[in-house]
């Protein structure tokens, strides 16, 4: 094992366990946090399934940023999107051919997508940059994070484009090496250079995640504007900290 | 009329260039420590305020995920920059509600994460300083927490919360608002938002049905404190005293009594505000609420209609129940609380009211959706019925009516200006200025459609638009409250033509 690949196999598994433990914790305080009053932003749904499609909407079709502003919202999902292709794509690189999901993965469509999806990415990206950088607004309310995340982002992208279209890189050995990770029998990191930068950015961007802005991506779930029923009159809400006010708030 | 320029009504509503400091210490007046402590809070500011104001933030964001959440995951997208009233006519990027949220999200970040404990320059994170601690009393009583910018925001990330949290901080360092604290020690004290009595209270509503007897011959009550009866009407103070308030007070007076029900006014509980909500008080809200409930069970009432108030009807419709909750001695056939709009909606639908419309045809009116009626709360029995009920009840009640255009109106409503506890006359500019995105929506439809009359269901709103049309060349009184409309066109059983004075004399 070259240096380099002990590495980026430590690299990987501390990210990987900051990214998921992060993540877990930071969704248990949301959960655990009580939402003491009834605040959904109305008309809200009557149901719980009415709550889940309106989340379902927003999440999917990122419905109040298209109400909201056209140009942010196309950026904005064309990036979400072109990053779902290409996560799709690259599942291929940890999977076995036995796994169930191949067949799925594998497909052409897939693999066609998620390539070419690096390109929507980019615009995506650009776009997004663009309006951060020239609408005196958005640069207004930007911090030297919000910037750089979208460079980390560009840079992710980029980089994988140019292993798809410039230098392609031993996609092979790069499999081997992922598998190893998963099974705990390490292999050789293929040293190309748009290759160290890729997985770098890509490491970087685990270990920020659960400490930056992209926690909104658990966080909508959990924003009671959005996935709170609207039955007020209905049914008595009560937080823990609020109950325990019941018994002191008068004597009736 | 002041030293600040009314804004001019352009063709379109134009989305600003910014301008930093535009609106830098415009703050109203601060409490004095005889409106802090009937509240619970410090008299003024406390020696180890920052220590202080830190571990209250602490305490809100394990309190309230709104505020947790919130905090963490705006990523500065920019689509609420342009959704703000206030924003839109004052320029200060610290009005847009992302910047506002910022002014505190950067205090957070430094105190409470990771990312601004080690890199505060990079994440924006800043220490609470005294001049933060200033520019949170400034700019958090520049939100009517009327949470337009929370239907606009991907996440659905709703200011309000956060000023409220603010001020909640604010408030236990000892830095409270002078007009949001006096008012609330005054319904402690008393029982309204007014400081109006119980005889006082009585004189005026006896004068009202007198003057209901002049103007139709029919004796309409208005009863104060009547045990016994079915109905307990909680309205806003302002509708005792206020114009064109008091016209709906009316109103609400001629449909129960055409509806054949008893109803009854409670002094104790002579107050349908909650400005409890405003200041982000969870304590003080309750003890504000449980008056009513007191009331409620005093009186022996069945049931608790609710007044035109657009701040009041959101304690009342989603957080009454949690507050003084359960309601499990009132009538379970009428939900809890009950609406006016509702109320007279019913009564109309099933016909058992009777209109001259024609008395309204001197108006051409149209409907300011009240923010807190339209985004925090429901009539009726499916979403929307907020907007569709008050202008149900209207038409019912007149022939002409028109909408505004479509983006300032139901959930994209803009705020009056005056709502979230910045109805006092120390933010004059601020309101004035900030009524302007309404003002423009008006203009238009009174120059498309010859509107006359701008309806409204909030005490605040009415207000508001009484003081600052005129700044717009306006007539103040253009804004009615919509059971005004309804007073004016009812028949009332029995009713003379010509008026009470002659019944009498016949008598
Ligand atoms: S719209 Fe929401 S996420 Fe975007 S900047 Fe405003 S508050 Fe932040
Ligand atoms: S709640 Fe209303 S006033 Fe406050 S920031 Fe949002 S849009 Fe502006």
């Amino acid at each position: 094992m070259s240096f380099l690949s002990t590495a980026y196999a430590l690299l990987f598994y501390v990210a990987t366990l900051i990214l998921f433990a992060g993540l877990t914790m930071r969704i248990i305080k949301y959960a655990r946090t009580p939402a003491p009053l009834k605040i959904p932003t109305m008309p809200a749904p009557l149901t719980k399934a009415g709550v889940a499609l309106r989340i379902g909407r927003e999440v999917v079709f990122f419905q109040s940023l298209f109400r909201s502003q056209k140009w942010t919202w196309l950026f904005g999902w064309m990036f979400h999107l072109a990053l779902l292709l290409a996560f799709f794509r690259h599942l291929r690189y940890s999977m076995s051919p036995d796994n169930i999901l191949w067949p799925l993965v594998s497909l052409e469509v897939v693999q066609t997508f998620g390539k070419y999806a690096g390109f929507a990415m980019v615009a995506g990206l650009l776009g997004l940059l663009a309006r951060r950088i020239f609408v005196d607004r958005v640069r207004y309310v930007s911090a030297p994070s919000d910037y750089l995340m979208l460079l980390l982002l560009l840079g992710i992208a980029f980089s994988g484009l140019s292993m798809s279209f410039v230098a392609h890189t031993d996609i092979v050995q790069l499999k081997a090496f992922v598998m190893g990770l998963i099974y705990f029998d390490w292999q050789e990191l293929p040293a190309s250079a748009p290759l160290i930068i890729h997985l770098t950015l890509v490491a970087l961007l685990m270990i920020i995640f659960p400490i930056s802005k992209l926690l909104h991506a658990p966080g909508i779930f959990f924003s009671p504007t959005r996935n709170q029923v609207d039955d007020a009159r209905e049914r008595r809400h009560l937080a823990p900290w609020a109950a325990a006010l019941d018994s002191t708030r008068g004597n009736r | 009329m002041a030293d600040f320029e009314t804004p001019e009504l352009t063709d379109e509503i134009v989305v600003p260039h910014i301008q930093e400091g535009a609106m830098e210490g415009s703050g109203p007046f601060i409490a004095k420590p005889e409106h802090q402590e009937p509240l619970g809070f410090p008299g003024e500011l406390v020696e180890n305020w920052q220590e202080k104001a830190i571990d209250k933030m602490g305490e809100l964001l394990g309190k309230y995920r709104s505020f947790q959440v919130f905090l963490d995951i705006c990523v500065k997208c920019g689509a609420c920059t342009d959704k703000c009233h206030y924003f839109l006519s004052t320029s200060d990027p610290k009005n847009m509600p992302v910047g506002r949220q910022d002014t505190l999200r950067s205090v957070y970040r430094r105190y409470f994460t990771v990312a601004g404990k080690l890199f505060p320059k990079l994440v924006g994170a800043r220490d609470l300083t005294k001049e933060v601690l200033d520019e949170w009393y400034n700019y958090f009583h520049q939100c009517s927490q009327c949470r337009r910018c929370s239907v606009f925001c991907p996440y659905g990330i709703d200011t309000a919360e956060i000023s409220m949290a603010a001020r909640e901080i604010l408030d236990s360092v000892g830095v409270g608002q002078k007009y949001c604290n006096e008012i609330i020690a005054k319904v402690f004290k008393i029982g309204n938002n007014l400081g109006l009595p119980e005889p006082a209270l009585r004189d005026t509503l006896e004068d009202l049905e007198e003057e209901i007897y002049e103007d139709t011959g029919v004796k309409v009550r208005l009863p104060l404190d009547e045990k016994g009866a079915d109905i307990l009407l909680i309205t806003p103070s302002a509708d005792f005293f206020a114009e064109p308030h008091i016209d709906g007070l009316m109103g609400y007076a001629k449909v129960f009594h055409e509806a054949g029900v008893s109803w009854t006014i409670s002094s104790y509980a002579s107050e349908a505000a909650n400005f409890g909500m405003f200041i982000g008080s969870y304590e003080n809200m309750q003890k504000v609420a449980m008056r009513i409930r007191e009331a409620a069970l005093d009186l022996g009432v069945k049931r608790i209609v609710h007044g035109e108030c657009g701040h009041a009807w959101r304690v009342a419709y989603s957080f009454w129940n949690t507050l003084a909750g359960p309601w499990d001695f009132l009538d379970p056939n009428y939900p809890v609380p009950q609406h006016i709009c509702e109320f007279t909606w019913d009564l109309i639908q099933q016909g058992k009211l009777k209109f001259d419309k024609s008395e309204n045809d001197h108006r051409v009116v149209t409907f300011h959706d009240s923010c807190n009626v339209a985004r925090a709360t429901r009539m009726g029995d499916k979403p929307g019925g907020q907007f569709e009920i008050p202008r149900n009840v209207i038409k019912a009640v007149c022939n002409n009516y028109v909408d505004m255009e479509e983006e300032t109106i139901r959930d994209a409503t803009y705020c009056c200006g005056g709502g979230g506890g910045l109805l006092t006359d120390d933010l004059i500019e601020l309101r004035v200025k900030g009524a302007m995105p309404r003002m423009h929506a008006l203009n238009k439809v009174m120059e498309e459609d010859g509107v006359t009359n701008m309806a409204a269901i909030c005490a605040i709103c009415k207000s508001q638009f009484t003081k600052v049309l005129p700044y717009y060349k306006m007539p103040m009184d253009m804004i009615v409250s919509v059971h005004q409309l309804v007073s004016d066109a009812i028949i009332l059983t029995g009713q003379n033509e010509e008026g009470g004075e002659e019944a009498e004399e016949e008598a």
